[in-house]
């Protein structure tokens, strides 16, 4: 096991052993839902070591879905998923309970019970992994503080500093910059990229759509798989139209930059 | 001066009732205090309320037919959690009137039944308790679940940490809820069981959900507040005692309140810290 706090890894595989790397998650023909329909439907998506992937859709439109079905929560209906044994979630926080009596160790530690036998508790080398972990993403000093009165990047932050306790290669994001402002997004950006220089595979679920041109490559998602590739070639007017249903607004940057309008957020 | 104290203090304890009465209230609340913490970070505060009541015609049958106060207890437990079971599932009732409704027919029917003039002990003993007529079987079984609820929650609280705080990614934790929850509501219930015998049906929720909503107004970390929590219900058990053998007030009813006392003061204490100057909470930043 590696030491999440010093962000020293060795770098992920050239590709010199195999033509192409082997990828850390690999989806063919996926298709899945609840009950009788599909939420999702034909995803392939392979995700290299390393690889930033932004995963753009409405709400609705199956962000979440691919993400339990990553987690093995949701079956899928027909496919295949080849993922590894340990995912970091990183959850919105407001689904946490902020009222809840924890400190952001006692969070961080949280990663540690899966790599521990049920009877076994949390013992000191667990909780330096945990505190070497918060030190990575910054937050050594406020270890000690309630998680609920943490502002929401620190908070965020926080629950990367879990996944990273986890020693997870692939970390799933659920619309980490909602509601954060300018500066918390930046340092979570480049918490993220050095997290990627690591060899760690991140999926980044958002429905801003300036937020996904940040990303290695995007996945836009309406139900069916409408395209994924590059942003400068994937994002165009006419895949976020498909994506968005056609409620889009385009500013005339001549760029061809596609925005949303700000009163696309009910539920679809 | 000093001696009339230690003597009024040491006084209760020379009759050999008081000091079952001490051992019992002491093992019910280290088990109760420490429980309670989970059932009121879990908001189970109401359901454990409503186990307690449900149970009431399981032990006035058992009181009726002379069988062991515990057994009818536990088959009250167990027809109380079917039938909210059973009338959640009713599409136009939500789940907390289907709670509410069931408890109050079982509640009743034990009323009715406990004042039907075959009853051999008084409605009285069962829904207040009688601390003061613990036997020795009662101590034994209340130290199993002392030492039962202690030994579980160490056990279960990394995973009942990661489900009460957010249940939607337990799973990524490599944790499952519903073992969580079930472990949790089997230990709530165990613990209803055994300390209605001693507390009696109305008032074994105090020492469950108050000193836990004390400890939880002062602490800001599970651990400590778990044993706070534990240390406020038994000097309130042993107080409600004191208080019980100097003004002449039933037992279970004076340890109930000194327990809500203990409340009171809890939360007097952290307003008083809170409207602090200089002790302002720390400035949020980026």
């Amino acid at each position: 096991m590696h030491h999440p706090g010093t962000l020293t890894l060795p770098a992920p595989p050239s590709g010199a052993v195999e033509p192409a790397v082997t990828p850390v998650v690999r989806l063919a023909g996926v298709h899945a839902g609840y009950g009788a329909s599909d939420v999702l439907r034909g995803v392939e998506l392979r995700v290299a070591p390393g690889e930033r992937l932004g995963v753009l859709g409405p709400n609705g439109g199956g962000k979440t879905t691919l993400f339990r079905v990553l987690l093995g929560e949701v079956r899928p209906s027909a496919g295949t998923v080849e993922r590894p044994d340990r995912i970091g979630l990183v959850p919105q926080t407001e689904r946490s309970r902020l009222d809840f009596p924890v400190s952001a160790l006692d969070v961080a530690l949280m990663g540690s019970i899966s790599s521990l036998p049920w009877w076994r508790q949390p013992g000191r080398a667990q909780r330096r992994g945990a505190l070497d972990a918060l030190g990575a993403v910054g937050m050594a000093e406020r270890a000690q503080e309630t998680f609920g009165s943490l502002s929401g990047g620190q908070r965020q932050r926080v629950l990367v500093a879990r996944a990273l306790v986890q020693d997870a290669p692939l970390i799933l994001l659920d619309e980490p910059f909602t509601g954060m402002d300018r500066a918390s997004t930046e340092q979570l950006e480049r918490l993220l990229d050095a997290l990627a220089a690591e060899g760690r595979a991140l999926l980044v679920a958002t429905h801003d759509v300036t937020q996904a041109r940040r990303w290695d490559r995007v996945l836009c998602l309406n139900g069916d798989q409408v395209a994924l590739g590059p942003p400068e070639s994937t994002l165009t007017t006419e895949v976020l139209e498909r994506t968005y249903g056609g409620h889009i607004v385009t500013l005339p940057d001549g760029a061809g930059r596609a925005l949303l309008p700000p009163h696309h957020h009910g539920p679809h | 001066m000093l001696a009339a104290l230690l003597g009024a203090l040491g006084d209760p304890w020379a009759e050999p009732v008081m000091r079952r009465a001490l051992v019992e209230v002491l093992l019910l609340g280290i088990a109760g205090g420490a429980l309670g913490c989970w059932v009121v970070a879990y908001q189970l505060s109401y359901g454990a309320e409503s186990l307690a009541h449900a149970l009431l015609p399981g032990l006035v049958l058992a009181a009726l037919a002379g069988l062991p106060l515990l057994l009818g207890g536990a088959a009250g437990v167990l027809v109380a959690a079917l039938a909210v079971a059973v009338a959640g599932r009713v599409p136009v009732v939500g789940r907390d009137s289907a709670v509410a409704v069931v408890i109050t027919t079982l509640f009743g029917l034990g009323v009715l039944l406990a004042l039907s003039p075959a009853t051999p002990a008084g409605l009285g003993a069962l829904l207040f308790g009688d601390v003061l007529g613990v036997t020795d079987a009662d101590l034994a079984l209340a130290g199993a679940l002392a030492l039962l609820v202690v030994a579980a929650l160490r056990l279960l609280h990394g995973r009942l940490l990661v489900v009460g705080l957010d249940r939607s990614s337990a799973r990524a934790l490599g944790v499952r809820p519903g073992l969580v929850d079930a472990g949790l509501l089997v230990l709530l219930a165990l613990t209803i069981l055994v300390a209605v015998q001693g507390l009696g049906n109305l008032l074994v929720v105090a020492v469950v959900v108050a000193p836990a909503s004390a400890a939880r107004l002062v602490a800001r970390r599970m651990a400590p507040m778990l044993a706070l929590a534990a240390a406020t219900a038994v000097v309130a058990g042993v107080g409600g005692l004191y208080l019980s053998y100097y003004a002449g007030i039933a037992t279970g009813a004076a340890i109930a309140g000194v327990l809500v006392a203990a409340y009171a003061l809890a939360g007097a204490g952290a307003a008083l810290t809170r409207s602090r100057p200089g002790r302002s909470r720390t400035i949020r930043a980026a």
